[in-house]
């Protein structure tokens, strides 16, 4: 059925291409910029002006998986990341069933409230979330960075299952409470594997809101916790800038937002459109 | 699909409403008492009334951050919707090209704000960066740190290349769904490319994009790392926006009753905003259930 689009070998330098092209190019140039400078010498960097690096060098790469101090960075995002899309999914899983499934007193007024939780501005929770976690002593550990970075991802994986769970035919519920299912037993059995798509968008978007996140992680954490990228803006006002080792640690951080790219290409049109199409 | 009326439901919704409760009420309760209340040594507080308030509202310092932030936010949408509409219309529609096309826009997406301040901070600095350097050696004055209108025209492109992706993706996902027989229709009419757009693309992509729209605007009303890390919300005042104004004064200043009302305020703005964005979606949704 190729109606639509003529596609041929000879077609190729069509203004769409141009367009893609251009918008592609535009994307990547800023990435390659830093991922070059991460193989260069600080002389290089600041003293000559080259597109590829001349003495290339590992040295910033092996400076920052060699010291803990940077490299425990890593492994703390890891820690409150998983932390936090577990956590998001297994309370937003039965709440997005109810919602989909059920009509139920103040079921609308509900929703938007879990949603205005998305739309609260973190520079308004960073003083009030500081107070909190630090007066129940949680303060600089894994579990307030995954907890507070529920406000923003529990709303927004309620909302994204909601959308999946709505394309799941209701006969299937029906069908299954007949045959004598208990709703429990059901409902981990049958109808998780039936949206499995939906939840691994779901943990996606969880894992990179909570990722990209920086105010909150940052507010929350002195030491133990110190997210990675905390750690790079301590690097950035220190005085005596190490541009190399800083375009080392941001290519690091690239890495894993590719990895899981990779392996939920094939759900990201329908998942960055919230299973809403 | 009808839903049935279960009260029960309520008990699936719980553990959600617990934990937004922990990390969401119980810190706005504080912020809402701490925005009629004036503190001396941090211990003991007094009741100030709407002092707060009406010290803000007075005050021209939040009404320039305000200013600037609506301003910026404006520019954002006018720039990221159409080019984002424009970029998935390109999109190849299947192969690998396609792949390969949605795996590079997702890239700007996962990675951390900070580290895209940095991204751009070490690309547009005459010094050191590619595109400063190329500028400059072109004979343009161009410096972000210092000229007012440079540092705008950075943090606009910055933000661009951020986030014009999620519109791009979005708008695609909506561009997918239309069944190719519209297409074949059109054709037969022999509609221009055009119309083709403004009476199929167009209408069929209206429900995504009205989430691109509400999700841009949120999050470019309340953008802080970015500009945080590119210009620190110089030069002077001219990138300081809510946020960065925001943190600056709770964080910064420890001001905590002015920044408490300054948050409330800054809250319920975005909340007014959104709701009347929310309310078209779900009149819009109802309408499309009844055609």
């Amino acid at each position: 059925m190729s109606a639509e689009l003529p596609s041929s070998g000879k077609s190729w330098v069509r203004p769409a291409n141009i367009v893609m092209m251009a918008y592609l190019l535009f994307l990547l140039v800023p990435i390659y910029w830093l991922v070059v400078m991460s193989f260069k010498t600080n002389s290089e960097i600041l003293g000559s002006f080259t597109l590829f690096p001349a003495n290339f060098t590992l040295e910033n790469y092996q400076t920052i998986l060699t010291d803990p101090s940077w490299y425990m960075g890593y492994v703390n995002s890891f820690i409150y990341v998983s932390l936090n899309t577990v956590i998001s999914l297994l309370v937003a899983l039965p709440a997005a069933y109810a919602f989909s499934r059920y009509r139920f007193f103040g079921d609308n007024h509900l929703f938007f409230w879990l949603l205005t939780n998305r739309m609260a501005p973190p520079a308004v929770f960073a003083l009030p979330f500081f107070q909190l976690y630090s007066s129940v002593s949680l303060f600089d550990t894994h579990i307030a960075v995954a907890l507070a970075h529920c406000l923003f991802n529990v709303p927004l994986a309620v909302w994204i299952l909601e959308g999946f769970m709505r394309g799941v035919p209701r006969e299937i519920d029906e069908t299954a409470f007949i045959d004598g299912y208990g709703f429990t037993h059901f409902f981990t059995r049958i109808f998780i594997p039936m949206i499995g798509p939906g939840i691994g968008v779901t943990a996606f978007f969880c894992f990179m809101f909570s990722w990209v996140e920086l105010l909150l992680s940052r507010t929350l954490t002195s030491v133990d916790a110190k997210p990675i990228t905390a750690i790079m803006t301590r690097t950035v006002s220190a005085s005596g800038l190490d541009w190399g080792v800083l375009a080392a640690a941001g290519v690091l951080t690239i890495i894993p937002g590719a990895i899981v790219i990779y392996f939920v290409r094939n759900y990201i049109a329908k998942g960055f459109a919230l299973g809403r199409v | 699909m009808e839903k049935t009326v279960n009260q029960r439901a309520w008990f699936l919704v719980i553990p959600v409403l617990v934990l937004v409760a922990f990390s969401s009420v119980i810190p706005m309760m504080t912020v809402v008492n701490y925005s009629f209340q004036d503190s001396f040594g941090g211990n003991e507080f007094f009741w100030v009334g709407l002092e707060w308030y009406q010290e803000l509202l007075r005050s021209e310092r939040l009404w320039d951050a305000f200013g600037r932030q609506l301003l910026f936010s404006f520019i954002i949408l006018a720039i990221e919707i159409p080019l984002g509409i424009l970029v998935a219309l390109s999109m190849p529609k299947k192969g690998w090209a396609a792949s390969v096309c949605l795996v590079l826009m997702a890239l700007p997406l996962l990675i951390p704000y900070n580290v895209v301040g940095t991204i751009w901070q070490v690309f547009g600095r005459a010094d050191i960066g590619l595109l400063g350097r190329m500028l400059s050696d072109m004979g343009i004055s161009y410096n972000y740190a210092q000229n007012a209108f440079d540092a705008w025209v950075t943090v606009i492109v910055m933000d661009v290349w951020h986030w014009t992706s999620l519109v791009a993706l979005l708008a695609y996902a909506g561009l997918r769904s239309i069944p190719n027989a519209y297409y074949q229709a059109a054709k037969i009419d022999q509609a221009s490319r055009w119309n083709v757009f403004r009476f199929i693309e167009l209408p069929k992509m209206r429900g995504v994009l009205i989430i691109a729209i509400l999700l841009r605007f949120m999050d470019s009303f309340m953008i802080y790392t970015e500009p945080f890390v590119l210009t620190g919300g110089g030069p002077g005042n001219a990138t300081t926006f809510l946020s960065i104004d925001l943190v600056k004064m709770a964080l910064g200043q420890f001001d905590l009753g002015p920044a408490a009302a300054f948050s409330l305020m800054y809250f319920l703005v975005i909340l007014l905003i959104s709701y009347v964005f929310y309310t078209v979606m779900i009149t819009m949704d109802k309408d499309e259930a009844k055609q």
